[in-house]
């Protein structure tokens, strides 16, 4: 049964989720996991700091775990899973890059900017000749035309990608702007393309089967939706959406479904859900992993934490610009304050 | 009184906007730009403003007009200068390099100048250590610094192929700097590449984890402002945005840099920043040279 895979699912919650969960993932939890998406099928699993690999700081979160542990053990419970990581130029280097291949991670995820795309070329091919499969990750697509999308998607091609994804990282994309940027990169593109949404909008399931339509073979998923703001395509969900619609994911629905509902759930400290600040990160477009920082910034503020994100989203500000939630936070609250006088 | 002989070496946005600071520089002279194509802007310009240019690189330099230079910039590349260091070195002539290659010892004006100055090879580190080193040093200086970490964002308008290509030594030589220079025990560094129109900026973040018992925020607070004097004396449009936030060991600073507006426009506080430093380092140097010349 996995033979034939229409599509490939990348299972991102041991990556993405780590946003959800304030980078505190063990050994144990990716020991767990990664074992039950492995034995359910799952053809690609990712393990990184939400960040990508070198993600662990300050600005973003310090990692309870260092993450080549983690990817070490996931990699020692993968007999047919494939480990994957992620790398964001500017925040990880080559050298992190090598380790994780040394350790046996065996797909190089390059994440750019969705107009930044020429930061990458050092990077995949490092994880060429490092003998990995690689993928470029366009992130925030939604803040690109789509010609500048196929422009920059085709420089990825260029430096030798495997695999171009659009990522909807704030969960902002509507289905018709995916079917448009999806169709756009068929047409213009040799190589494979991948969707990876955010459920901000609850519109990742809708997103994910519009690139599906269009062309689209590789879809991210995160089991229970632990993914950063309302978390990605729900993959047990989509696995079983896909089975009914005949398309072949050579992951067994059943065992998708425990995995969620028995390793996965128990982790979370709250169910995933779309709260009011993961739906402004969708209706502002803004960079998913900063729901927590700006719940926290809030918090320590005295504000509302939906005037924050709005305010970025109207800075345009990009991901990895975690500092700025605090300055912004502090804008605010000042102007508050000499208002009130 | 005589100036010090300079040229500079790569005619790309680095090289061209220190052509423009040196033109107003009392000690220096600036003799020649040395590029490899004769077409290129930065050299259109040199031609303009009446200096030599040489369009066959370094090597065509030192063939015949070695004599023009004390100190030479290098502005092209860290790949490049690993080369163009040991040309240098043996023409017995100065170099000041923009690369983040890392040969000679790292500089940073308001931190370490001094004990480096006559040094054959200075390196400038990078537009984010230049901005930040010299806050983790300021902190240092009050309280251990056991972690820093800086976060630089700049324009994507301001980031040049060289910048893209060399992203990785950007953030393995700027966490070099900030441990051999800021002296914090550990250092981390994040760049980021923001499009927004109209271009921001250059921004700046430090955080720095102070040794346990040993912080003092009235005392990390006045330390950081006079610091922000001191690179202010070389980078007009260097300044802090708010004031120091702390929170238990952890002092947060945020920077903004304004260029001067030289060659690209003011939003590339990062390309200026590098070349304000670099300027710094030959005046200090010439200064030195003219004045045991006087004395002599």
């Amino acid at each position: 049964m996995t033979n034939a895979r229409d599509i490939y699912i990348t299972e991102v919650a041991l990556r993405d989720g780590s946003h959800a969960i304030a980078h505190q993932f063990t050994v144990e939890q990716v020991l767990k996991v990664a074992k039950g998406l492995n034995d359910a099928g799952v053809p690609y699993i990712e393990v990184a700091h939400g960040d990508g690999l070198s993600g662990s700081s300050l600005q973003y979160g310090l990692s309870r775990t260092n993450e080549m542990e983690l990817i070490e053990a996931a990699v020692s419970v993968a007999d047919k899973a494939k480990i994957a990581v992620l790398l964001i130029p500017g925040i990880g280097t080559v050298k992190e890059l090598k380790e994780a291949a040394n350790l046996g991670a065996k797909m190089a995820r390059i994440a750019t900017h969705v107009t930044e795309a020429d930061v990458a070329p050092q990077h995949i091919a490092a994880a060429k000749e490092l003998g990995m499969e690689t993928v470029g990750f366009l992130m925030m697509s939604h803040m690109a035309p789509v010609d500048k999308l196929v422009e920059q998607a085709q420089l990825m091609e260029s430096y030798g990608a495997d695999t171009v994804y659009v990522v909807d990282s704030a969960g902002a994309l509507l289905p018709n702007q995916v079917r448009e940027r999806i169709r756009a990169l068929k047409q213009s593109l040799g190589i494979n393309i991948g969707f990876h949404g955010h459920n901000n909008l609850s519109l990742a399931m809708a997103n994910s089967l519009v690139a599906i339509e269009e062309g689209a073979t590789r879809i991210d998923g995160s089991v229970r939706c632990l993914g950063a703001g309302a978390g990605n395509t729900q993959t047990e969900v989509l696995t079983a959406v896909l089975d009914r619609m005949g398309i072949q994911t050579g992951i067994d629905v059943y065992k998708m479904m425990d995995v969620a509902e028995e390793i996965v759930a128990p982790i979370l400290e709250t169910p995933q859900e779309i709260t009011r600040d993961g739906l402004v990160l969708g209706y502002a477009g803004v960079y998913s992993s900063f729901a927590l920082h700006a719940k926290r910034a809030a918090a320590k503020f005295g504000i509302d934490s939906r005037d924050i994100l709005v305010e970025l989203g109207n800075r345009k500000v990009v991901g990895g610009q975690e500092d700025m939630i605090v300055d912004v936070a502090a804008e605010i609250a000042k102007v508050k304050a000499e208002a009130v006088r | 009184m005589s100036k010090v002989k300079v040229a500079i070496l790569g005619s790309g946005n680095i090289g061209t906007d220190l052509m423009i600071k040196l033109g107003r520089s009392d000690v220096l002279e600036l003799t020649a730009v040395i590029g490899i194509d004769s077409e290129s802007d930065g050299l259109r310009r040199a031609r303009e403003l009446g200096y030599l240019t040489i369009d066959t690189g370094l090597q065509g330099f030192l063939e015949n007009h070695s004599d023009l230079a004390d100190i030479v910039f290098d502005a092209t590349s860290a790949k490049a200068h690993v080369r163009h260091a040991k040309m240098l070195k043996e023409a017995g002539i100065k170099a000041i390099d923009m690369t983040p290659a890392a040969r000679g010892p790292f500089v940073v004006p308001s931190v370490n100048m001094g004990s480096n100055i006559e040094e054959a090879n200075i390196n400038l580190i990078t537009c984010g250590g230049q901005a930040t080193i010299p806050m983790v040093h300021a902190i240092n200086r009050v309280s251990p610094v056991e972690y820093a970490e800086i976060v630089a964002t700049i324009s994507s308008k301001s980031a040049g192929p060289g910048t893209r290509a060399n992203i990785d030594e950007f953030t393995e030589t700027t966490s070099r700097g900030i441990v051999e220079v800021g002296g914090a025990k550990k250092g981390k560094a994040i760049i980021i590449l923001n499009p927004a129109e109209p271009p921001i900026l250059m921004r700046d973040t430090v955080y720095a984890l102070v040794e346990e018992g040993t912080m003092d925020e009235a005392k990390i607070t006045q330390s950081i402002k006079e610091m922000e004097k001191a690179v202010q004396s070389y980078v007009s449009g260097y300044r802090l945005r708010t004031e120091p936030i702390f929170d238990g060991n952890k002092v947060t600073i945020f920077i903004q840099v304004e260029g001067a507006g030289d060659y690209l426009p003011k939003y590339s506080g990062n390309l200026d920043i590098m070349t304000a430093a670099g300027v710094k380092v030959a005046e200090e140097f010439a200064k030195n040279q003219l004045t045991y010349q006087l004395v002599k």
